[in-house]
């Protein structure tokens, strides 16, 4: 009983980091029904940024450490979701109006530059986080020891879930973007600029994704250059399990990919966990064609 | 008209092109025909049928094994077993795309994703204790075909550019028939296409079986050429680089040959950047899709001898 | 007998009814047209004969033979042919092309014909070709045969879809408002059109708001509202309806 709770906090502190990804991918899609490929990438952007500002520009030293992580923090969304940004601006604007897998092939092209770049400017080999910057405290829960960090790393997921739920939710920008991502262009005719509605769009998600690259260097301490790819294509996996497009869905999604995979690595074969993970979208997806929480839309006739 | 006599020049030059290389080259050019033999076929699933299909490297990794295991563990000679590593590949791919190929487009793009990253992991943990984990199965044996023994690189060109001449003119036809027709019916609107009596599940099956069989086929001319495989051969990236292949052809046959020549050759000639030839590449590939979005070369219209009709043939209560 | 009987046919989109229990026939050789205001229901009542929904319960009957539930592509093969409300053509192919869609259940090549062009494949595809060319005379746009339908005028689309429809050899017809969007030249062409179809031996059904179009050619009419059958029976009968009178009076009334 202890291990099965141990593994569910596990599935959901990585799962809290995959929904964080998937956020960026399923936004994008509701806005321009494109697969962002290269988020994952930026996701990793956002783990060595981190490790730079905290490590190299010694804000760590700087600053008390748990304020220092804040200041990093809230610094690499901003600069992942600048990334973010110029990315759209550059290499999927040109392609709005081209067929769509035009622009899924740009962003895989923008992908494999991503990745290279970091691999050319940090050079091939692994990193570590230096291991004073994580919380090493732990608390008793249900008569279990936990690791800190990994209840920080949940806690934090979710406060960022619900801060970008509510924004969605209550505010005139918010209604907007789900405006634009049910009909662009009643949304242009209502006088929403949906240029700019985009653009936002790609400020949000990237900068959630870098923030989540950072928290996946606090928690697990490594990061290395194609770790996007794995962690881009889990996240898109989530994005897709709970029903593209769909915000809930997105966050539903990557918390149930985090437990299922932490449960397969715990009591079936931890080599098997992804090829797992897959298996169980699959299944669902044939129950469910789109996704837990997607509209089922009725073919118009 | 300009197109047939680029074809043509682009055929001439296959044929005589490894008398100008050399054997690194001819190399260079066999890996070239085996991403274009990929990319013909998955051009029938993705680029006439529309279905978002970005797993062919699982099929290909079907194929591929299929032949390693027959030829090393029960001496069957290579080319017995293409048939085979086709037939396990469509077998295998009529199985997983059954309950899946209704699915809407970006949900089959994941799908078809994970299967390759199923069919990765089982290879990688040696399933059925046949596929050597991660260090793969080598010590293949050399294609022998009527007592000549294939070795060198020249010798796989002329086979594997000889498939591909050989899949081209297959694929035409299928593309100048109603298989063709109706392929493309259910990529504009599958709703119409199924309104106007075509079975679309049944030829979006179909697409995708002969699709599988093909990239088998292809898995076994590249065991053989290489001797050793291992699962990272057939990962998530073959799968891409096949499916940005037939994106940027636009289409045509043609064009997923020049295509191929630019996505397979690029990274070669790049080689003078050294570490940075992948990222030139990753952005070659969003120039190129920025620069022809449509793809580089579109299909042309069909044609059909068709008498100019008189008006007098016009008749029974039509309006002249 | 009967061609085509609807017989207690239901269907409900989550909890909203939009076919009630309804029952009517349509004979052999003759043109019915399904009638009633805008959101009656009578383009789910075709949705339900071509195979595209299923209704919750009743049955529709094709010559005899049960079709309820039958994919849309069996009921085409049954000899059910279909045009749609929303024009659906394949805007970017020729329109040639786009007739041989319809031409496509009534021709037997399999894949490997298809591929190798064997001599019979070639010989079916030419007699392909050559019936669909009837089929554009037929409706008038022969001489259009390599443009892409897309490139038509809007009432030329809605024949293309005549034309379409008619090289799958149906029995039954069902054409969704053909004369949507046409001018009144291009309204009478139809109507010559629609006859001749009816002269080669085919059965009609249509949904049409013209009512003059639907007065003109029609021998029995079938009038909805809210998915119920309010009337049925010969067209001037169903005018004089009171119920009819009621459903329609202040919607367009004018046009009777």
């Amino acid at each position: 009983m202890e291990q099965f709770l141990q593994q569910v906090l596990n599935g959901l502190a990585v799962g809290g980091i995959y929904a964080l990804v998937a956020l960026g991918y399923t936004m994008v899609y509701g806005v321009l029904k494109l697969i962002n490929f290269a988020h994952g990438d930026l996701f990793t952007i956002g783990a060595y940024l981190g490790l730079t500002l905290l490590v190299s520009c010694n804000l760590s030293g700087l600053l008390p450490v748990p304020l220092a992580v804040l200041a990093v923090f809230i610094m690499v969304a901003l600069l992942v979701a600048l990334i973010g940004f110029l990315l759209e601006r550059a290499a999927y604007r040109p392609l709005r109006h081209a067929g769509r897998l035009s622009a899924v092939v740009s962003a895989l092209g923008a992908s494999i530059f991503f990745q290279n770049a970091v691999m050319l400017l940090y050079g091939a080999r692994v990193y570590v986080y230096p291991d004073f910057l994580r919380p090493d405290f732990t608390v008793h829960l249900f008569g279990m020891n936990v690791p800190g960090v990994r209840l920080l790393v949940i806690a934090a997921s979710i406060m960022l879930m619900l801060g970008l739920w509510a924004f969605i939710q209550r505010t005139r920008i918010g209604a907007a973007i789900r405006a634009v991502a049910i009909d662009p262009g009643a949304a242009q005719l209502m006088g929403i600029n949906v240029d700019r509605i985009i653009s936002l769009v790609f400020l949000i998600g990237p900068g959630l994704g870098g923030a989540a690259g950072l928290m996946v260097g606090i928690y697990y301490g490594q990061i290395d250059f194609t770790m996007g790819w794995s962690y881009g294509l889990k996240a898109f996996t989530a994005a897709i399990l709970g029903g593209i497009g769909n915000i809930p869905g997105a966050m539903l999604g990557g918390l149930l990919l985090g437990v299922i995979e932490a449960l397969a690595a715990g009591y079936i074969a931890i080599a098997w966990k992804d090829a797992i993970a897959f298996l169980v979208l699959i299944l669902i997806l044939i129950i469910r064609p789109t996704g837990i929480l997607g509209e089922r839309t009725a073919d118009k006739l | 008209m300009t197109r047939t006599l680029f074809s043509l020049a682009l055929g001439a030059l296959i044929c005589v092109l490894p008398l100008f290389c050399n054997a690194y080259w001819t190399d260079v050019c066999v890996m070239i025909g085996l991403y274009a033999l990929l990319s013909l076929s998955l051009n029938v699933i993705l680029g006439q049928a529309g279905i978002f299909h970005m797993g062919h490297a699982a099929f290909f990794a079907v194929g591929a094994y299929t032949t390693a295991i027959c030829n090393t563990l029960y001496q069957w000679p290579i080319f017995l077993t293409m048939p085979l590593a086709g037939a396990a590949a469509a077998f295998f791919a009529m199985l997983v795309a059954r309950p899946i190929i209704h699915l809407r487009g970006d949900y089959l793009l994941i799908v078809t994703i994970g299967i390759v990253e199923i069919v990765r992991i089982a290879l990688l943990n040696d399933v059925f204790g046949l596929t050597g984990g991660s260090n793969g199965i080598f010590g293949i044996a050399r294609p022998r075909f009527l007592g000549f023994r294939i070795v060198k690189s020249i010798h796989f060109y002329y086979l594997v550019w000889g498939m591909v001449g050989a899949s081209i003119v297959l694929f035409y036809g299928l593309w100048r028939s109603r298989f063709g027709r109706a392929l493309n019916y259910i990529k504009a609107d599958d709703i119409a296409a199924e309104g106007c009596g075509i079975n679309v599940s049944r030829y979006k099956l179909t697409a995708f079986v002969l699709g599988a069989f093909w990239a088998g086929m292809a898995g076994t001319l590249y065991a053989a050429k290489m001797t050793t495989i291992a699962p990272e051969s057939f990962n998530f990236m073959e799968s891409v680089i096949i499916f940005a292949v037939v994106i940027l052809s636009g289409g045509s046959q043609l064009g997923v040959l020049v295509s191929a020549f630019l996505f397979i050759g690029l990274p070669e000639v790049l080689r003078e950047f050294s570490d940075a030839r992948m990222l030139v590449f990753g952005l070659a590939m969003m120039l190129m899709m920025i620069w022809r979005p449509q793809g580089l070369l579109p299909p042309g219209p069909r044609r059909y001898p068709v008498a100019t009709p008189s008006a007098a043939a016009a008749g029974q209560g039509g309006r002249s | 007998m009967s061609l085509l009987a609807l017989h207690e046919v239901t269907k409900v989109f989550g909890g909203l009814i939009a076919v009630n229990d309804l029952s009517f026939t349509v004979d052999e050789g003759s043109i019915v047209g399904l009638i009633g205001p805008n959101g009656a229901g009578k383009t789910t009542v075709f949705n339900c004969i071509t195979g595209n929904y299923t209704p919750e319960r009743g049955q529709i009957r094709f010559d005899g033979a049960v079709i309820t539930g039958r994919q849309p592509h069996r009921v085409v093969e049954l000899g059910i042919a279909r045009t749609f409300q929303s024009i659906r053509l394949f805007s970017e192919l020729s329109v040639l092309e786009n007739v041989l869609a319809g031409r496509h259940c009534r021709m037997r090549a399999g894949l490997l014909a298809c591929m190798l062009h064997t001599p019979a494949m070639r010989r079916e595809e030419e007699a392909a070709v050559a019936r669909c060319m009837e089929e554009l005379a037929f409706v008038g746009l022969a001489d259009r045969c390599h443009e892409a339908a897309g490139g038509l005028s809007y009432g030329n689309q809605r024949l293309l879809e005549v034309a379409r429809a008619l090289a799958a050899d149906p029995r039954l017809l069902i054409l969704d408002e053909p004369a949507g969007g046409m001018n009144d030249q291009e309204t009478a062409a139809l109507v010559d059109i629609i006859r001749a179809i009816r002269a080669r031996g085919v059965t009609i059904l249509l949904i049409e708001h013209d009512m003059r179009l639907v007065m003109q050619i029609c021998e029995k009419l079938v009038v909805l509202e809210h998915g119920t059958l309010i009337a049925d029976g010969e067209p001037d009968a169903v005018r004089n309806d009171p119920a009819v009178i009621e459903a329609y009076l202040g919607v367009d009334d004018e046009k009777w």
